[in-house]
Formats: structure tokens, C-alpha cells, sequence
């Protein structure tokens, strides 16, 4: 029995990631859940997210989210989603700016204003949409993924981490931005693999027997 | 690598039923909607929007229970609208699985509620749809106002400046729809759509009038739409999604395969 926890720590609709991992896994356990020994006892952790860093980050610690992902990262596989994958970082400029967890060196930035693509219309934010993931290195977790799918993106910040080497997928908007990260134990992405059909369920599918290893 | 424009079906259902009405009259039975859904996302809809427009409360129930096997089976967005008007109605749909909401009516009477709803669920989750009807006549400069009730009730509102404000409330997307354009097959509007799109930061979803696959081309090149909602072409077998993708690839605006 593969047991898998997604931390709920009541930011968003977590259903949808649920049901995508029940969509293609077997002999599986899915919970949704902040309780600290059934997160402890799963063998593989999901950390998703939506909304606004401080609420996120306010509920991370009030529920020791923070020190529970620090010890899972030594021994487990952790996957971070969208504002799970930006609480993961050191500081985040959301809400006049502020700390996260520190799990990755680095920080979130939002994208600018008035940003405009090659043709010169302006571009709106949130970045809002399906876009083209880069596979900037190989790893486990890209198998059986096509270089350049479309993921499901809508998020207003991005993760700039402090080691490129961290970084094994890339986006635009227009600039490049970091669109997946990895370390040890740790695979995190900006988009939303529960929305992204294909490709996203494959994501997940790989996470379900990943060892954690790069 | 650039951001795909959205081809986003819509299902406008009451009591469990997929149905399209023309001008909000004349209802059609259009199929069971988990099944149209499915259909729609197989096909490579970028997002499904669902609309619900029974009225009584044993039709809220059925919806919920819809949402909740569209979500089972549906892997893309799906924005849930129709007779929002409470924090603890979004929950539930949410719950049920819907990643967006669509606020209307109650956006109008109770302009706060989006500032407590993009507060409280982010604004990721609140799109607020807007019915806009023209009131300039030919020679005046273009104007829209904004109607509620399905068209019915004029609310004083310019459409540009409602667009404006909520977004300064927190709606992170709009789904503008036309009232004089919906149902009529005859292309968005896309003054409006433009005039809406270029007042506001976030995305605009045209709506309203698609009767073939150049209308859904031009909501995005002359409409600077972010994304394309429409209901009957692909309802009734005039077109299919790759069809549309094919059509509008051709015309250079990037959509996903």
C-alpha cells in the first residue's frame, strides 16, 4: 500500500489533487489531511497551495507545517504545487514581503507590470493559461513527458532559487521563468499537474513510485 | 515558448441537463453534462466553464453532485457559475471541485462580496462574469451597461468602469459576455471585448455570439481576448474542439494541441 498524504492547511481546493492521483495510481491511499501522524506516517507527501503567501504561510506555521516538511524531505518524497512550491523558498514579496520555509535557498518574485511579448501586446497577470514547460535537465519525474508539453499555469509569482542547478524546468512569460525545481526528496513545479490533463497525470503517476533521487 | 490562448466550452445547465437558449430563451437539450465534459476535455478543451441557471433548491443539489462527477473525471479547470451569492456557496462548489467561480448578479448588488470572495479564496478563483448590452446609439461614442437577470434588468453601470472595479476588488479573470450578441451566432462584440480587455490587468474571456470558427479568431486578434467561450457551435456538431484549434493555429495565434 502506497500511502500518500496531501497537506491540507485550508488554502484551496485540494480534491482535485486528490482524485488526479487516485486517477492513476493502484493499491494506493490518498489523504487529504493535516494531521501531523497520518502526514508522518505516509510515504509520499503532496504539498499544494493557492492564494496569498502570508494567510498561506500564517496556517503553515500555526499547524508546524513548516517543521513536519523538514523532517519528511530527509526520508520521503516531497512534490510542492504552486504556492506550496513558493513556500518551500526562503522569502517570498508577496504581502509587503514575507519569510517562507526555507527548504530551498532563494526567493518569489511577482512579475512586473506592464509587461508586453514580441509583438507588443501587453501581457496580463496573473499568468493565467496552459504554457510550454522546458525540461532544463533530465529526471525521473519528466518520464514519459514530451519536452515542451503545456502545462496549466495561474499564479501571479515565480520561485527564482539562489543554485541553477536546482532547476530542471523552464517557462516564459516573456522573460524565462522557473517552472520546476528539484533537490533531494524534492520535486516541486509552478503549474498545476491536477489541471494540466495528460501530462499532469503523468506527473503524478511518476511521483507514485519516484525513490527521490535526481 | 509562449502562453496558448484558451478554448473554453461552456455548459449552460438546468436541472442536470446540458441546455442552449438563444437570447436566454428557446432552451435546447444538449446531453447529460458529465458526459459533454468529458467529451469537451478528450477532445483538448483548454478549460470548461459550466454555468448553472436552475433556479430552485433541489437544482443547487443536482449541481453540486454534477460538479463533483465533472471533477472526477475531468483533468482541466472547470469554473462553476450561476447563482453565487454567499462565501459558503463558493465553498461548496469549490468543494465539489470546481477550481474557479463565477460571480454575476451578485457582484452588481453587493460589489464587497468579491472583495471578501478574492480575500478569502484568492483571486485565482473569482472570475467575475459581466453581461454587458450597448445603450450608445450609432452616432454617439460606444457605451455598454451592465444588465443582470439574464438581460433583464438595466443596473446603470458602465461596463468599462464595473470591469475596473472589480478587478480592483479582486476578480483575477472576467467573462465578458455580450447580451446583444449572445445566441445570435453573429461574432462577439468585439468593440466591447476590446474596450474591456485593454482597460483591465487581468484576463478576459469573450463570450457571446460565436456562430463559426473566424468569430472565435477575431475574438482574439481585434477583441484581445485572453481566451474564447462558446456554447452551440460545439453543442450541436457544427464544429469540434480540434476543428477550432486547427482553424485558429492556421491564423497564427497559438493555441494548445
Amino acid at each position: 500500500m502506497n500511502r500518500v498524504a496531501v497537506i491540507d492547511y485550508g488554502m484551496g481546493n485540494l480534491h482535485s489533487v486528490a482524485k488526479a492521483i487516485e486517477h492513476v495510481g493502484e493499491n494506493l491511499q490518498v489523504c487529504v489531511t493535516a494531521d501531523e501522524k497520518t502526514i508522518m506516517d505516509a510515504h509520499r507527501i503532496i504539498f499544494p497551495g493557492v492564494g496569498a503567501m502570508r494567510d498561506c504561510m500564517g496556517e503553515i506555521k500555526r499547524l508546524g507545517i513548516d517543521d513536519m516538511l523538514r523532517r519528511l524531505v530527509e526520508d520521503r518524497p516531497v512534490f510542492g504545487i504552486c504556492v506550496g512550491m513558493q513556500a518551500l523558498l526562503e522569502h517570498s514579496e508577496e504581502n509587503n514581503g514575507i519569510d517562507c520555509i526555507g527548504l530551498i535557498k532563494g526567493n518569489v518574485k511577482r512579475f512586473p507590470e506592464n509587461m508586453s511579448n514580441e509583438q507588443g501586446e501587453r501581457l496580463k497577470v496573473p499568468h493565467m493559461g496552459w504554457n510550454e514547460v522546458t525540461q532544463t535537465s533530465t529526471h525521473p519525474m519528466w518520464s514519459g513527458i514530451a519536452d515542451g508539453s503545456r502545462f496549466y499555469f495561474v499564479h501571479s509569482y515565480y520561485v527564482v532559487p539562489e543554485s541553477a542547478d536546482e532547476i530542471v524546468g523552464e517557462s516564459s512569460y516573456p522573460e524565462t521563468f522557473t517552472a520546476a525545481l528539484a533537490a533531494p526528496n524534492v520535486f516541486a513545479v509552478q503549474f498545476h499537474p491536477e489541471k494540466s490533463q495528460t501530462a499532469g497525470l503523468q506527473l503524478y503517476k511518476n511521483f507514485l513510485s519516484w525513490d527521490g533521487g535526481c | 515558448m509562449t502562453l496558448a490562448k484558451r478554448i473554453i466550452p461552456c455548459l449552460d445547465c438546468e436541472n442536470g441537463r446540458v441546455v442552449k437558449g438563444v437570447k436566454f430563451l428557446d432552451i435546447r437539450d444538449a446531453g447529460d453534462p458529465v458526459e459533454v465534459a468529458k467529451r469537451y476535455c478528450d477532445q483538448g478543451a483548454d478549460e470548461i466553464t459550466f454555468l448553472d441557471i436552475t433556479a430552485s433548491h433541489e437544482g443547487r443539489e443536482t449541481t453540486i453532485d454534477t460538479v463533483k462527477a465533472i471533477a472526477g473525471q475531468v483533468f482541466i479547470p472547470l469554473t462553476v457559475g450561476g447563482g453565487i451569492r454567499t462565501l459558503q456557496d463558493i465553498r461548496e462548489m469549490l468543494n465539489a471541485g470546481a477550481d474557479k467561480v463565477a460571480i454575476n448578479t451578485s457582484a452588481v448588488t453587493n460589489p464587497d462580496f468579491v472583495k471578501q470572495a478574492s480575500e478569502k479564496f484568492g483571486s485565482q478563483c473569482i472570475v467575475v462574469a459581466i453581461d454587458a448590452k450597448k445603450v450608445s446609439a450609432e452616432d454617439e461614442p460606444d457605451k455598454w451597461e451592465i444588465f443582470t437577470h439574464g438581460g433583464r434588468n438595466p443596473t446603470g453601470l458602465d461596463a468599462v468602469e464595473w470591469a475596473k472595479q472589480m478587478v480592483a476588488f479582486g476578480a483575477g479573470e472576467i467573462l465578458l459576455t455580450s447580451m446583444d450578441r449572445d445566441g445570435t451566432k453573429d461574432g462577439f462584440d468585439l468593440k466591447l471585448n476590446r474596450a474591456i480587455s485593454e482597460a483591465v490587468t487581468v484576463p478576459v474571456i469573450a463570450s457571446g455570439g460565436v456562430g463559426n470558427l473566424q468569430h472565435l479568431v477575431e475574438g482574439i486578434t481585434e477583441g484581445k481576448a485572453d481566451a474564447v467561450l462558446a456554447a452551440s457551435i460545439f453543442h450541436f456538431g457544427e464544429y469540434s474542439i480540434p476543428e477550432a484549434k486547427k482553424y485558429m493555429a492556421g491564423k497564427g495565434i497559438v493555441v494548445r494541441e
